[in-house]
């Protein structure tokens, strides 16, 4: 088990009233919760990882998806069972939409 | 003077054919024989140093032959030359062990590949050649002609003509090889019938059967449960049905093993039958009867499928679909591996497959270190043909893509679909191919690339669609997938100003610029999501084996 923390800078999103929860934890898969951040510009993630040493490739991931979509002002709480990366972008994906989609 | 030809025999073949079946008659060893008798037989029949073929593919087995031969005696059988489509059972690895065989030409060696790169650091084995089926077939008639070889059928009746039912398989190319040139044919047998339901091989082509103590081994190779296709399997496939199929126009194809395919197959009745592509692709195969073809089939989206050889439990349901698959006048499906694979070389215009590994040129290959698994079919599937010379819209497109409007060939399309990881997170881009090693630790000439980058006409990840038919140079190619290799080490070394440029050409396609959205890449979209769903939408004439059951 690893425990990783990223700070990702981000655009802006709609502040949202609910917390959402895509995945399972189940192997070559994760679970992803986002919810209300702090900071309206950042984009906050927790990991808990069964797969040890892949930091530099969740650091990749998270920048690629923090660059990429409205994600500033979220907290993401992130289980993860061995996920590879497209497994989590596909997922980051549906989170933040599931997300946001309460917000407009 | 003497005519040249005056002292020398011109038919010596034919006398050691008479020689060997002396000796098996001179031990009472008749046509039809039982099983305790077979060791008796093969022993009596071959000789040292004989090129035996024993017939084995990833499909049926003359496993009963197999065992047989590797329980002879190595005093009296020693230095064979074993040809074989696939070395899959341990019996076949026996062989080696047991001192009975020297030598080995074949294809594939699947789940012996860890013992079998033993032997050959071991010096215990001489690898000949490890080739595509065709060409394995080819030299059964060139330098490779067997002296003897072993097969399997359904059923032989009393005068011995065999039925190979379904999985007829390699058979018809093996045996034609043996008798015309004259080898010994022994065929093991699963039943003894008064009348056969067709005759695949004529009695005349036969000399011994025996009734195996058990049906031949037939490995569900082909079946893949939907309930475990992934959301970016499914993603990968509306990628390649929008972007490849519908651009091309694909009509006749083959498609490679694995989640990847099965996953277009069973999103073509769905996501493909609603971007208005019926009748448009996919009609005509060189396929074997997957079952996850089913719901493509009942929707009409197929036409036709020529078979490479059956799959376990789809008997009774391509023998009721006999518009669509090849069957005999009594029925049952014919499958024939040599011609498929023909079909599968000049008259597909798209081969879509997997790999283990690829490099920054396309080669790829599922070659990995302490494993010789060879290439099955392929390569061969997987390469463009020089030869062809009948025009297709998809093929033409292709090759004036490669060469320009006054191209004067067209292309095959090669597509490898991969996800840029696979489990534990193992890269499927890399620098450099596990081949390598393994060509120096086998000391052979060449690595074994299981398809050449050159052939290579498209690259499929959750990343995007790359067209290396458009790239004008290595470099462009070498970015091109690195443009699609995600978050491997090689996709972030990529020069993503190059990778851009690429994209604005075309040549590197995101699912955006598909107009697809990866969020909409759901199990939903599967026109069948379990096995029982299969069974379902084949009117229960599909009849899964016991280990794809779980109701």
């Amino acid at each position: 088990m690893e425990k990783l923390e990223f700070k990702f800078p981000s655009q802006p999103g709609k502040i949202s009233p609910i917390t959402a929860l895509c995945g399972v934890v189940g192997s070559g898969n994760l679970e992803i919760l986002v919810r209300t951040g702090s900071d309206a510009d950042v984009c906050e993630v927790s990991i808990k990882t069964s797969a040890r040493g892949f930091g530099e490739i969740w650091q990749a991931v998270l920048t690629d998806f923090a660059e990429h979509n409205p994600a500033g002002g979220t907290r993401i709480f992130i289980n993860d069972m061995g996920a590879t990366p497209a497994v989590v972008s596909l997922r980051l994906g549906q989170a933040l939409t599931e997300y946001l989609g309460v917000a407009q | 003077m003497n005519p040249p030809s005056s002292s020398r025999n011109w038919d010596s073949l034919r006398q050691g054919h008479a020689r060997r079946l002396a000796r098996a008659a001179s031990l009472d060893l008749p046509r039809q024989l039982p099983a305790e008798q077979i060791v008796s037989l093969l022993e009596a029949v071959i000789e040292p140093g004989d090129r035996v073929c024993l017939e084995g593919n990833n499909q049926k087995q003359a496993d009963f032959l197999a065992e047989s031969l590797a329980s002879c005696n190595p005093a009296v059988l020693h230095d064979l030359h074993m040809l074989m489509s696939v070395l899959a059972l341990p019996s076949h690895v026996d062989l080696f062990e047991r001192g009975l065989a020297r030598k080995l030409d074949f294809s594939f060696s699947g789940p012996q590949g860890n013992r079998l790169a033993r032997l050959v650091q071991d010096r215990q084995i001489e690898i000949g050649a490890i080739h595509t089926y065709l060409e394995l077939f080819g030299r059964y008639f060139m330098d490779l002609t067997p002296n003897v070889c072993l097969i399997a059928a359904q059923a032989a009746d009393a005068a011995g003509n065999l039925y190979t039912g379904p999985n007829t398989e390699d058979t018809p190319a093996i045996v034609e090889a043996t008798a015309f040139k004259g080898g010994i044919v022994i065929a093991q047998v699963n039943e003894l019938r008064e009348s056969l339901p067709r005759v695949d091989v004529p009695a005349g082509w036969v000399d011994f059967v025996v009734v195996a103590p058990h049906p031949n081994y037939i490995e569900p190779l082909f079946t893949r449960d939907p309930a475990q296709i992934t959301e970016v399997q499914v993603l990968m496939a509306m990628m390649a049905i929008k972007g490849i199929y519908a651009e091309y126009g694909v009509k006749r194809l083959n498609h490679g093993i694995g989640f990847d395919t099965a996953a277009i197959e069973l999103l073509l009745p769905t996501y493909a039958a609603d971007l208005g592509l019926k009748g448009k692709i996919c009609t005509h195969w060189a396929l074997n009867p997957h079952p996850t073809l089913i719901p493509a089939i009942e929707a009409g989206f197929i036409e036709s499928v020529h078979c490479f050889g059956s799959e376990v439990g789809m008997d009774a349901y391509t023998a009721a679909r006999s518009d669509v698959f090849f069957t005999g006048a009594d029925g049952s499906m014919r499958s024939n591996r040599a011609f498929s694979q023909t079909a599968g070389l000049y008259a597909c215009d798209m081969f879509i497959g997997s790999t283990l590994q690829m490099d920054l040129a396309g080669n790829s290959s599922t070659a990995t270190l302490g494993r010789i698994a060879g290439f099955g079919g392929a390569p061969n599937m997987g390469s463009d043909p020089h030869g062809r010379r009948h025009v297709s819209p998809a093929w033409l497109k292709a090759g004036r893509e490669a060469s320009g409007s006054g191209a004067i060939r067209g292309r095959k399309l090669v597509v490898q679909m991969v996800e840029t990881f696979r489990e534990h997170m193992a890269p499927v881009f890399v620098d450099r191919l596990d081949a390598w090693a393994l060509q120096e630790s086998m000391g052979a000439e060449l690595p074994p690339i299981m398809i050449y980058g050159d052939d290579v006409s498209h690259i499929v990840t959750e990343e995007g669609i790359a067209n290396l038919l458009l790239c004008r140079s290595p470099e462009e190619r070498e970015q091109a997938i690195r443009g699609v290799a995600g978050f491997t080490k090689v996709g972030m070394a990529r020069d993503k100003r190059v990778v851009e440029n690429l994209r604005d050409r075309g040549i590197i396609r995101r699912p955006a610029d598909l107009g697809i959205d990866p969020r909409l890449a759901t199990r939903d979209l599967l026109a069948a999501r379990s096995i029982k769903d299969l069974v379902r939408c084949s009117g229960g004439l599909y009849a899964p084996p016991g280990r794809f059951r779980n109701w």
